[in-house]
């Protein structure tokens, strides 16, 4: 069943090709049916291979398929090879089950849009780049994947390219993560120096058996460099500021590539390359506060935002935060955990979302809705399901992920890290349950010529948030402490190393007894407390956000402005590049290439410009210059010696 | 007796004749058949040497000459035709416009 991994990429790129040569001319049914169909043959056959993977014992969880040498350069071997071990077959579960959800989904939402064979044959490719990603069993080939879903995410993004924004929000996503990719590629190009191979199994092989001692220079710039990559992609400080701005892409692609999958392909990365990380404790620590400083950075933007999509995208960013604090502190089954759950509820949360505008007619602003409730039943009911559990309220996935995270952070990390992300976590749930209570409950506040038309999506829409709320409901049991299923399912991955363990954090292999439950009491007060505030501000006294924000004048502001980073990194970055690439346009360019170019035309018109005075168009005078020529050669041999 | 070295120097003549006519001449048709002078000098010059060479190669030469010569008054009659059409004129002053 292993042997059948081909195919999961196969099917995809299938319907790519398919929908995006002919797709103008097929009914849109079948377009349809051509996406949905090829993801989810490409879930089944994941499936087929997770069993078989189960099969295995779990020491020999590991088959690798090389489909073909890809470039063979001197020593420089990379063949395009696929890795299934625990960790890629958790991912492609993810991938292909929530994309297939969320391909359904788009069947519906996008019904009306003239773009949609174009729409299927990216989002198609999208799943085939991000399977890619997860299943390649080398740095070069993940790499592609890498850039493949950023190319996706810019096309998608950039879907509704009529639309200033959405074209101008797509090249920043581009740009951004092309200052991430750039040290991600840096890493490669390093770790191929130091390692002489990029296949994954060599490259953790030698790193863990070689000459490299923890804290290792070398190991640490290489790990440094990939993070920086993973910040591109996962939307982490300092490169965040694309994820908001790609939320002028269609809703289901939020959810799809903005929320479950291509945002965590840097966790998923860190994830694969535990082994180098766990050798560097500096990048481990970087990795940390990083995560930690955004998961609180972004919740705190989130607290004030309008757009329905704009509180989800800070609240995507914030919960990736929590992923790399995991990480960072060496907890890569929570982070990856995390991931999945994130995956399920998230995306849920998205297609509520989705739902809510389209029930609207295209209404984002929540100040403009309320009081949905009973006009759109299941929407609500799953969206209700999605805010608990991302919440963190007991017992929905969010809370069993983030309290592991949680618990983590504070025994093999510190208490700094655990307060961020406490407080993290508070307002997580104050933000969540406030959209809600602003979306679905209180008076309506829409538009009266919309409130008209406000209908529940049709079935195809309704039936994957069914889906995905059942699994926000379910998908945290796999992760219940002490009996942690997905912490043992990934252990060959994250445990089977000698360096996995941190020096002094040893003795936590598994949850030590007496704590875990103590964090669960506390983390779910920290959530309640969230909620019953949300509930306080815009339940009961719908006055009150207002004045708080006309007391706390300044904060609010400063949290509505996201900080002003987008102003700042204009100043920072964007203007001197626009002033340097002015400069070196006029100057260099055009005066000294151009210049230069357009000089040697002028010089060789001037010479022309002589010369032409030789062309009478007299016959006779070229008769003239024959003769005179022949003369000249025949007396150069007779009298020449 | 005749000898190899009149053939020779009749030949330059005729060539010279020939090349004095190109250069000198205005009438399109004249410079043509001034052309053909030089070819044929070029001929007599060939025979002569055959001849003289017991060889039958200049023989030969001659015949692409006159061949050659055959086909390009074919051409170069119709060319002046077309001019002349055009231009009513065979002045070769006249027709000076392919320059700068």
């Amino acid at each position: 069943m292993l042997n059948l991994v081909g195919l999961i990429l196969l099917f995809p790129i299938i319907g790519t090709a398919i929908n995006g040569l002919f797709g103008k001319r097929l009914k849109k049914e079948t377009v349809g049916y051509v996406a949905c169909g090829s993801i989810g043959l490409s879930f089944f056959i994941s499936v087929l291979v997770f069993c078989g993977l189960l099969l295995l014992p779990p020491d020999a969880r590991l088959f690798e398929k090389q489909l073909f040498s890809w470039i063979e350069s001197g020593s420089f071997k990379a063949a395009a090879g696929l890795q299934v071990d625990p960790l890629s077959s958790l991912m492609i579960l993810v991938v292909t089950g929530v994309g297939f959800l969320i391909h359904i989904y788009s069947v519906g939402y996008m019904h009306n849009d003239k773009g949609y064979h174009r729409y299927f044959c990216y989002l198609n490719l999208f799943t085939f780049s991000m399977l890619l990603l997860v299943l390649s069993n080398n740095f070069l080939l993940m790499f592609i994947g890498w850039e493949a879903v950023g190319l996706c995410s810019y096309l998608l993004i950039g879907f509704w390219f009529e639309k200033k924004s959405a074209s101008d929000a797509a090249k920043k996503a581009f740009i951004v993560n092309r200052v991430g990719d750039f040290g991600f590629a840096l890493g490669i190009m390093l770790i191929f120096l130091t390692f002489h191979s990029i296949d994954f199994t060599e490259v953790f092989n030698a790193a863990s058996h070689g000459n490299f001692g923890v804290g290792s220079f070398t190991v640490t710039v290489i790990t440094l460099l990939l993070f920086m990559g993973a910040t591109g992609k996962s939307a982490q400080i300092p490169l965040y500021t694309w994820l908001p701005d790609a939320m002028e892409g269609p809703t289901p692609v939020s959810a799809l590539i903005h929320a479950a999958t291509m945002v965590t392909a840097g966790v998923y990365m860190i994830a694969r390359c535990n082994v180098l990380y766990t050798m560097s404790p500096f990048t481990m620590t970087v990795v940390a506060s990083i995560g930690a400083v955004t998961a609180l950075f972004a919740a705190s933007i989130g607290l004030v935002q309008n757009d329905i999509k704009r509180v989800l995208a800070y609240s995507t960013i914030s919960q990736l935060g929590y992923m790399f604090l995991a990480c960072g502190v060496g907890a890569f089954t929570a982070g990856i955990f995390h991931l999945m759950t994130h995956a399920f509820f998230k995306a849920l949360l998205f297609l509520g979302s989705g739902s809510v505008i389209h029930a609207l007619s295209g209404e984002q602003d929540m100040r403009k809705m309320g009081g949905l409730k009973h006009h759109i039943p299941i929407t609500y009911k799953t969206f209700l399901i999605g805010t608990v559990a991302i919440a963190g309220l007991p017992p929905f996935a969010g809370f069993f992920s983030k309290d592991e995270i949680l618990l983590e952070s504070l025994v093999r990390g510190n208490f700094i890290y655990w307060l961020i992300a406490a407080i993290a976590a508070f307002f997580t749930a104050f933000y969540m349950f406030r959209l809600l209570f602003m979306t679905f409950h209180g008076e309506s506040r829409v538009d009266h010529h919309v409130a008209e038309h406000i209908h529940e999506s049709p079935r195809n829409m309704t039936i994957p948030l069914m889906i995905l709320a059942g699994l926000s409901f379910v998908g945290g049991f796999l992760g219940i402490p002490g009996a942690s299923a997905i912490n043992n399912f990934l252990a060959p991955v994250f445990g089977g190393h000698p360096h996995t363990e941190i020096s002094g954090t040893e003795s936590i292999g598994h949850h030590s007894e007496g704590h875990p439950y103590l964090m669960m009491v506390i983390s779910t007060a920290i959530a309640v407390a969230g909620i019953s505030l949300a509930y306080r501000m815009y339940v009961k006294k719908p006055e009150m956000p207002g004045r708080l924000a006309e007391r706390f004048h300044l904060i609010y502001k400063l949290l509505l402005n996201k900080y002003y980073v987008d102003e700042i990194y204009d100043v920072l970055f964007v203007k001197p590049t626009k002033i340097i690439s002015i400069q070196l346009w006029k100057r260099v360019d055009a005066l000294m290439i151009d210049g230069s170019v357009n000089g040697i035309a002028r010089l060789v018109g001037w010479f022309g410009n002589i010369f032409r005075h030789l062309q009478t168009g007299y016959i006779r005078n070229y008769a003239f210059y024959i003769v005179a020529g022949c003369i000249f050669i025949i007396v150069l041999t007779v009298f020449g010696k | 007796m005749i000898t190899l070295t009149h053939y020779i120097v009749l030949s330059a003549i005729l060539f010279t004749l020939g090349v004095v006519g190109v250069l000198i001449r205005r009438n399109a048709i004249i410079i043509f058949m001034c052309i053909e002078l030089m070819l044929n000098a070029v001929n007599l010059s060939f025979v002569a040497f055959a001849h003289y060479l017991n060889s039958m190669q200049g023989q030969l030469f001659v015949f692409f000459t006159m061949t050659v010569a055959a086909a390009e008054a074919a051409v170069g009659l119709a060319i002046i035709v077309a001019v002349f059409r055009n231009k009513e004129t065979v002045n070769i002053d006249d027709i000076n416009i392919m320059k700068w």
